[in-house]
């Protein structure tokens, strides 16, 4: 019998059963990020070992529903880094306003907090009229929430902070309708934003766009599959058109590291060369 | 033993420590050191200068998918959780703050303490939670050696003394004590 570490043959089954049953397809997801999220969804499954959890997952819909959404993170807030946003409003938004019309594509949206905050910016800087946003994500379930754009009240300080520090100067709590223990975000944020459910490890390029935000989404992803991915995104931004990725991801890894010129190094915003 | 890495733990308290122990390993020291230390979501990155200044190691914060190298010292991003692959590399994720933390001690010495097995050497020094102590449990399991700063001369006792009771680690020593043994414990593999 081969040496072979137990957990993660059955983690590759697993990851196996769910593509060929769902067609989510998590095998190229990193390592250590998807074992630490089976491990902790088995633990509150109570189920005894990750071979149960496969034979489930085949039999229970509802159970592989619960582990789709345990393996999608939802983490996000709104004008997460602040400095990021400042550097949009100074850098990229000159290049936005130059266009007749305005195409982004924000990818791996989630519950939608990053996709309002472009809103919000692209509002403060009379661009929205003439901007389309198309926010994706796998997670129907996430892509529903924001499509409602109802968050918890709780959130709105720290998000006030954020979007002063990103360089706002309106107030803040303009943008929203309080209600208890909820907010819901204004009509006109909304009007423009269109939610759809793509998937960017196996659907390919659904339009021609001029900003490109994915941040903090390809951090999960193996190396190999970046680099497909930044292919998606090469191929779905007009020349010229720009790439925003999160704080600490960057091209350095792939194969269009010299397709791009850097606009902004730190905020790793990315302009792709004519 | 040939231990190939080592990690830390650092809560509150730890710019000092970490500024003692950076000034104290010696230029030749060549196992990598990945730190975790609880920061503020919104911190840059001046005190990994700071602490630049006074070290004879390279210090600096990780990438995602960086490898790790020999003779570095790695230093968690703020707001990512930091986790280490099989093959010696980093990972960041953006998931839920563990122990009210993120980067947390737990998540980054979980995921070592699986690359790295029983090559491993898992270090807690002064904080005042008690993340690091699951951490320091797997560490142990996975076949590491486990060094724990004697509460008594920590600046925030908590962190320390959470692991000395849940477990029986290998070393409880001042921080000096520490660093001679990190020392002698590498120098040996070093002639080896």
């Amino acid at each position: 019998m081969r040496d072979i570490d137990m957990p993660e043959l059955e983690i590759s089954l697993l990851l196996e059963a769910v593509y060929q049953k769902y067609g989510y397809d998590f095998r190229q997801y990193s390592e250590a990020h998807i074992k630490r999220r089976i491990m902790n969804s088995k633990a509150m499954s109570g189920l005894e070992n990750i071979s149960q959890m496969q034979s489930k997952v085949l039999n229970d819909e509802a159970f592989a529903s619960k582990l789709l959404q345990d393996l999608s993170i939802t983490v996000t807030e709104m004008f997460r880094d602040p400095g990021f946003y400042k550097s949009l409003r100074e850098n990229v938004i000159p290049v936005l306003k130059t266009y007749p019309f305005i195409k982004i594509w924000h990818a791996g949206c989630s519950t939608g907090e990053e996709a309002y905050s472009m809103a919000i910016i692209m509002q403060e800087e009379g661009l929205y009229d003439r901007t389309t946003i198309y926010a994706t994500d796998f997670n129907q379930q996430a892509l529903s929430q924001a499509k409602e754009g109802i968050f918890s009240n709780s959130m709105m300080k720290e998000y006030t902070t954020n979007y002063q520090l990103s360089g706002g100067k309106e107030s803040f709590s303009g943008y929203y309708t309080s209600n208890y223990d909820n907010v819901i975000m204004n009509q006109s944020l909304k009007k423009n934003i269109v939610w759809a459910n793509h998937n960017l490890v196996t659907d390919s390029v659904f339009a021609e766009v001029h900003l490109i935000l994915c941040r903090n989404v390809l951090i999960y992803f193996d190396r190999n599959l970046q680099n497909k991915v930044q292919r998606l995104f090469y191929d779905s931004l007009v020349n010229g058109g720009i790439l925003c990725l999160g704080s600490k991801e960057s091209l350095r890894f792939t194969d269009l590291n010299e397709e791009y010129t850097e606009l902004d190094k730190k905020q790793r915003i990315f302009k792709k060369d004519y | 033993m040939c231990y190939e890495a080592i990690v830390i733990g650092v809560s509150s308290g730890g710019m000092k420590a970490m500024k003692i122990m950076f000034s104290l390993l010696p230029e030749n020291f060549s196992t990598p050191i990945i730190i975790v230390q609880h920061i503020s979501a919104h911190s840059d990155n001046q005190w990994i200068k700071l602490l630049n200044d006074k070290s004879n190691l390279p210090i600096k914060e990780t990438d995602e998918k960086e490898k790790i190298e020999r003779g570095n010292v790695y230093i968690a991003p703020p707001n990512y959780h930091l986790l280490i692959e099989k093959d010696k590399t980093f990972s960041l994720t953006i998931d839920e703050r563990v122990n009210y933390a993120r980067p947390s001690i737990d998540v980054m010495f979980e995921s070592a303490a699986e690359a790295y097995k029983n090559k491993l050497i898992g270090v807690i020094l002064t904080g005042s939670n008690n993340d690091g102590t699951k951490g320091m449990k797997r560490i142990q399991e996975c076949g590491g050696l486990t060094i724990v700063q004697d509460p008594a001369t920590a600046e925030s006792s908590y962190m320390p003394a959470s692991v000395i009771a849940a477990m029986q680690v290998d070393y409880v020593l001042p921080l000096n004590g520490i660093i001679a043994l990190l020392i002698k414990i590498t120098q040996l593999q070093f002639h080896k």
